[in-house]
């Protein structure tokens, strides 16, 4: 025994480091015939990493202070300017950040995605299910105070108007929404509490979330494109499933692959259009806050764009737009209802029948034309488009119960495809 | 997979037909950018010091970054610095924003990012359309930036210009007032062409100064992207290695 494996056995005896190696990676058997659409997973998990660590390099330079410098521009604006010309690296460690933001939500919505087409979300999967909804909440939490950091036009603005959707809340509206901001307008004390729930309180939910994400999943196991079970088949001898390959070095060879793709992807926008032609950096954004000047179109950045159009589709009832903001709520809560609204015998679109597929792709339409027309002023026209794609985004959910259960389904085949 | 592309072609289609309805703006020349050009940043970087910073800052940026547009430390001194202001300082001004903005009703706002929040385009085109309006504080007023609160600073470059409107109907046959052309009134000290061009410097250097590392950071870029190039090429067999006993 050498001196290595003798400090590993000590460690051993005091923690469970070999069995965690093993639970989780060397003998976590995955089924192998994942596809492209699992590459998401532990993209969302790099991309977790790369917002930490880039985070924790902007705090050491961004200062959460509205207040006006020498020059009259606030200084949290200016910090940020700062970190962009002055802090070695500064632009790049801000770029990866503000461009990561917007690639978290690429890579969790087609995560998500993925779970909907395969369905993931089925029994015995319905707590990863929960676990990944709730990271989502955590995430757009996360995204929106983040966004108002920069202090710019945007910022500022965008979170004015998402505060005051508190206010439409019958009774304690007005209350709720003072409580939030901690003050009459968005000020100096938004900014603090933000700053502080988003570079301390929502990571540490974020994690904690995740790390039960992945216990829950590595508990019941992955489920896969086939949407078979590949613990009904084992090995007699071993126990291993047959279809079940060692998640390492199998799955973390090949992610590797996807990681450099998605980095290839991610590197082209953060070094050639860090902006991306304002979807993901808003030209009023270089603007410094200005509590008295309105901007003539306020939008929320591309990844609320769907909710938002939901939230203006809906005509205001007695006067208060109430109802759109509890619209807006429901249709990212509905989410939760998943497991329990599907009930088709089988779990993948491979088996399903064309009902599903076209709820599916009704669906898809329905939210991607959603954040479309969330990004453009409200016309007449516009609206009624939206109250059309909303009825469409309910519908899949809310009708899910009775065509999954007509819809003419194929048999699952014993084992996975490949 | 072949329904939802098909469904989206169509949707693709809806936000075009409405664009079509929507209202029509004044038209923006393009503005000359060419952010390799140094002889043209270097004359944008000297008007912009001797006509904006009066009343503009630029507070995020400082002097000895015009080094990195071919300046030497001694050039910057003798050249673009006032004296006392040390070549490590921003691009500050002497006037209190609190006192600008009683003088101007709005604070001249900085302008180290300006050409990120405004397009170059329009930048290029608002230098280039003050005209000649007695009915403003200032007797000036401008084609993109309609009542503005700034005077043509540059007048005695350009000269001065009277803006001609015609009447034109609109779809709807409400009649609107629609600028045609400008009249040079007065001519100023350089021609109409030379005056275009050093306008174009200038909005060279706001873009430049907007973002001063976007040059290295495009070669930069490059360097990543060839790299992961070739990550993608090892990592692809290291996949193709171990998944060759996967049937």
């Amino acid at each position: 025994m050498n001196a290595l494996q003798k400090l590993l056995g000590w460690v051993d005896d005091r923690f469970p480091l070999t069995a965690t190696w093993k639970a989780h990676l060397s003998e976590y058997y995955a089924p192998k015939n994942f596809n492209f659409w699992y590459f998401f997973g532990s993209l969302a998990l790099l991309v977790l990493v790369l917002q930490i660590v880039t985070g924790i390099f902007l705090v050491m330079h961004y200062k959460p202070d509205a207040s006006l410098n020498a020059a009259g521009v606030p200084v949290a604006f200016a910090s940020v300017e700062y970190i962009m010309r002055d802090v070695d690296w500064g632009w790049l460690i801000r770029y990866l950040h503000s461009t990561g933001a917007s690639a978290f939500f690429v890579v969790v919505y087609l995560h998500m995605f993925r779970g909907l087409i395969y369905g993931s979300y089925r029994k015995p999967r319905e707590l990863i299910w929960i676990f990944g909804v709730i990271i989502y909440l955590a995430l757009m939490a996360e995204a929106f105070m983040g966004y108002l950091l920069p202090w710019g036009q945007m910022s500022y603005w965008g979170a004015q108007v998402i505060i005051n959707l508190f206010a439409a809340v019958p009774f304690i509206g007005n209350d709720l929404s003072l409580w939030i901001r901690g003050d009459f307008v968005v000020g100096d004390a938004t900014l603090n509490r933000f700053f502080s729930f988003h570079v301390i309180a929502v990571p540490l939910v974020l994690l904690a979330l995740v790390a039960a994400h992945l216990v829950a999943l590595h508990e019941v196991g992955s489920n896969n494109p086939d949407g078979v079970e590949i613990k009904k088949k084992k090995d007699p001898q071993t126990g291993i499933p047959l279809d079940g390959i060692p998640f390492h070095p199998y799955y973390t060879v090949k992610d590797i692959l996807g990681v450099v793709v998605f980095l290839i992807v991610f590197s082209a926008v953060v070094f050639f259009a860090p902006e991306m032609g304002g979807y993901f950096l808003e030209a009023n954004n270089f603007i410094p806050a200005d509590p008295l000047k309105t901007p003539p179109h306020i939008a929320p950045v591309w990844y609320f764009t769907p909710y938002y159009a939901i939230l203006r589709a809906v005509p205001p009832l007695l006067g208060s737009q109430f109802p759109g903001v509890l619209l807006m709520g429901v249709a990212v809560m509905i989410f939760f209802a998943l497991p329990w609204l599907d009930r088709s015998p089988v779990k993948s679109i491979r088996y399903r029948g064309p009902i599903f597929k076209w709820f599916l792709a009704a669906f898809v339409v329905s939210f991607i034309g959603l954040g479309w027309l969330g990004i453009l002023p409200a016309t007449p026209l516009y609206t009624w488009i939206a109250r059309g794609l909303s009825v469409v985004y309910f519908a899949f959910f809310l009708l899910m119960p009775w065509y999954t259960k007509i819809d003419k389904t194929k048999p699952e085949p014993e084992r996975v495809t490949g | 997979m072949k329904l939802i592309k098909k469904l989206l072609t169509v949707l693709a289609f809806v936000p075009l037909a409405a664009a079509a309805a929507g209202g029509a703006t004044v038209h923006l020349d393009k503005a000359p950018v060419n952010l390799s050009d140094k002889a043209s940043l270097q004359r944008g970087a000297k008007i912009f010091v001797n006509y904006c910073l009066s009343c503009h800052s630029a507070s995020y940026m400082r002097y000895s970054r015009l080094q990195d547009i071919g300046l030497t430390e001694e050039q910057i001194k003798s050249n673009l610095l006032f004296a006392g202001d040390k070549v490590g300082e921003t691009m500050t001004v002497a006037m209190n924003y609190k006192d600008a903005k009683a003088w101007f009703g709005a604070a001249p706002p900085d302008l180290s990012v300006v050409a990120r929040s405004r397009d170059p385009d329009w930048l290029y085109t608002y230098l280039r359309s003050f005209y000649r309006d007695e009915t403003r504080p200032t007797g000036w007023n401008n084609i993109v930036f309609d009542k503005v609160g700034m005077p043509h600073v540059l007048a005695d470059l350009q000269g001065e210009q009277v803006a001609r409107f015609k009447k034109e109907k609109d779809h709807e046959g409400t009649e609107h007032e629609v600028f045609e052309r400008f009249e040079l009134t007065k001519p100023g000290s350089v021609t109409l062409a030379q005056y275009d061009s050093m306008v174009g410097d200038l909005v060279n250097y706001l873009t430049w100064m907007a973002e001063p590392v976007k040059t290295k950071r495009m070669q930069l870029g490059l360097l990543v992207l060839a790299f992961l190039a070739v990550f993608f090429v090892i990592a692809y067999y290291l996949k193709k290695e171990f998944w060759k006993d996967v049937h």
